[in-house]
């Protein structure tokens, strides 16, 4: 049984998603091959050689793969992935994006964001934005499957020494192509990797108020999130949304500031190891949640707090 | 030129749903159903889409038991032309739908197939990738501005770390994000003329596909609660208590 990881980066480095991945192909259990696809993405390959518990990395390094198009690496994807009995990808925006479309072509069905492995074909999923978790078992023979990051320990990045292949397959599909792209620029640890998150809702009133956030976060060494209310309010830009639709994260701490809790936010969040609320609606059903609330007005107490740390 | 919009019938947003007790499955007895959000956000992207003239029709698709007619007739007060329902009481997975949905574009040749980027009930966020597969078609996924221009259409996608834009040669799929659009409501008269509206239906045999399930879902449970928090008085107890009985900071 060997199990295929499709590999998270930007073609300059492996992304902690990868590591996550790697965690639960381990749990299922077999030889475990890391594919990188992209483009001038050598250093990418010898960083995946080293992740412990990966046996062999392919690297198809080809201009087709340069942005990853789901439209070409997708087949690649298919191509490959017969010869395995598992394909994992992270339940990030690009595993999303590629992997059930790969899935397609080889004709299964595949199983999303799943957060527990029960056996080489049962797996543990949230539903109904999390408040519901199904247990699946599939049938199909290749089993296609993205991971929620969260949910599994992230192997070391080092002390492996997996052989580097390289894959000659190089297909464009010649229906897509990629114009540009705003990343957002952030010195602040990346959200769904980060160990304190501190999430700010419609209560901050405006995209300024968000600074006294910034300032909390970074002397707590913490990545800043947002309700969809934030976001909408256009307070802050959108990948710092936290949600069902959003980015699912798990700190040991999460912060949430004038954040009411509705079902959809809680969904990105719940799992977080400890968790405070800040609010001054004591009915908010963020406090339902919180193991430590504090009713008070928030412009009182993020100060305050700063200070205090 | 056409547009297929694909709407789905799903538990409302707002109702929080609990596994039976037998585990078997999710207790949606007499609740509140709706047609999914982000469904509704491609209804009222390919309505702008028709309103700026770039559109001439919009067929509004669903597949499931009889009552998805509410969800169509929903689309159809909105805006879409006529309606088709692909109609089974059996469990049907996101391949199964794309397979459907294969059929149709087939059939009816669209230019462009809006769908949302995922359904609130399953959170699979699989059909609209597998339907390009099944198609050959390029995919936009998560998009959050669509610009149609002349052979091809833009997508301005919500990507991890910001945006993305890509370029697809039509026809071509879109999977919508919540920031693509805000769906208008549905006024009376649009409600009253959407009844008279044409709405078609077929099923999975007359399309020809199999919709056998390749996933069984042995059983349902909540989540793990959490335990209930304390309320502490200040900012100093929090520190305090964050500090030595968390130990988080």
């Amino acid at each position: 049984m060997s199990i295929l990881v499709i590999a998270e980066h930007d073609n300059a480095e492996l992304k902690g998603a990868t590591l996550n991945t790697v965690a639960a192909a381990k749990a299922i259990g077999g030889d475990v091959h890391v594919l990188v696809a992209g483009a001038g993405c050598g250093p990418v390959g010898e960083a995946a050689a080293k992740i412990d518990g990966a046996s062999k990395v392919l690297v198809a390094d080809n201009a087709a793969y340069e942005h990853q198009l789901a439209e070409n690496v997708a087949k690649l994807v298919a191509d490959l992935g017969k010869d395995y009995s598992h394909i994992l990808a992270p339940a990030t925006t690009t595993g999303k994006n590629m992997l059930p479309r790969a899935a397609a072509l080889l004709d299964v069905q595949p199983i999303s964001d799943i957060i527990g492995v029960e056996g080489a074909d049962t797996f543990k999923r949230p539903i109904y934005a999390g408040n519901v978790i199904a247990t699946v078992q599939s049938s199909d023979a290749i089993k296609v499957i993205t991971v929620r990051t969260t949910a599994f320990d992230a192997v070391a990045a080092e002390g492996g020494s997996a052989a580097v292949e390289s894959v000659s397959i190089a297909d464009d599909a010649g229906i897509s192509t990629f114009v540009g792209e705003e990343l957002a620029v952030s010195d602040r640890p990346e959200l769904t990797a980060a160990r304190v998150v501190i999430s700010g809702g419609r209560g901050m009133q405006n995209g300024e108020n968000f600074e006294m956030l910034y300032k909390l976060a970074d002397k707590l060494g913490a990545a800043v999130g947002a309700s969809r209310a934030a976001v909408d309010a256009g307070f802050v830009p959108n990948d710092m949304q936290v949600g069902q639709t959003g980015k699912i994260v798990a700190p040991d701490l999460y912060i949430a500031v004038g954040i009411s809790g509705a079902i959809q936010h809680l969904a990105g969040m719940k799992d977080s190891k400890v968790i405070v609320a800040i609010n001054k609606d004591e009915e908010a059903p963020i406090f339902s949640v919180a193991d430590y609330g504090l009713v008070a007005d928030l412009f009182d107490a993020i100060p305050e707090l700063e200070t205090k740390l | 030129m056409k547009v297929l919009v694909a709407v789905k019938r799903v538990v409302d947003y707002n109702v929080k749903v609990r596994p039976k007790a037998d585990g078997s499955d999710v207790d949606t007895a007499n609740v509140k159903m709706s047609i999914n959000p982000f469904c509704e956000i491609a209804v009222e992207e390919a309505v702008r889409l028709k309103e700026k003239g770039v559109v001439s029709e919009i067929v509004a698709v669903s597949m499931g038991p009889k009552q998805c007619q509410e969800q169509i007739r929903t689309a159809l007060a909105l805006g879409a032309d006529r309606g088709i329902l692909v109609e089974t009481d059996a469990d049907l997975q996101p391949l199964a739908v794309a397979k459907c949905l294969k059929a149709i574009v087939d059939k009816e040749e669209p230019q462009l197939v809006i769908m949302g980027k995922q359904s609130i009930d399953g959170d699979n966020n699989q059909t609209g990738q597998m339907l390009g597969a099944l198609t050959g078609l390029g995919q936009g996924t998560f998009a959050s501005e669509v610009t149609v221009e002349g052979e091809s259409v833009k997508v301005t996608r919500e990507v991890d770390g910001g945006l993305q834009t890509v370029e697809l040669k039509l026809p071509a799929i879109v999977t919508t994000d919540l920031r693509l659009n805000e769906p208008r409501y549905a006024s009376l008269p649009n409600i009253m003329k959407a009844k008279k509206k044409p709405l078609d239906t077929t099923n999975p045999e007359e399309l020809g596909v199999d919709i056998t399930p390749r996933t069984k879902t042995l059983k349902v449970e909540p989540p793990a609660e959490r335990q209930a928090g304390v309320k502490v008085a200040d900012v100093a107890e929090l520190v305090e208590k964050l500090k030595n009985e968390a130990k988080v900071i």
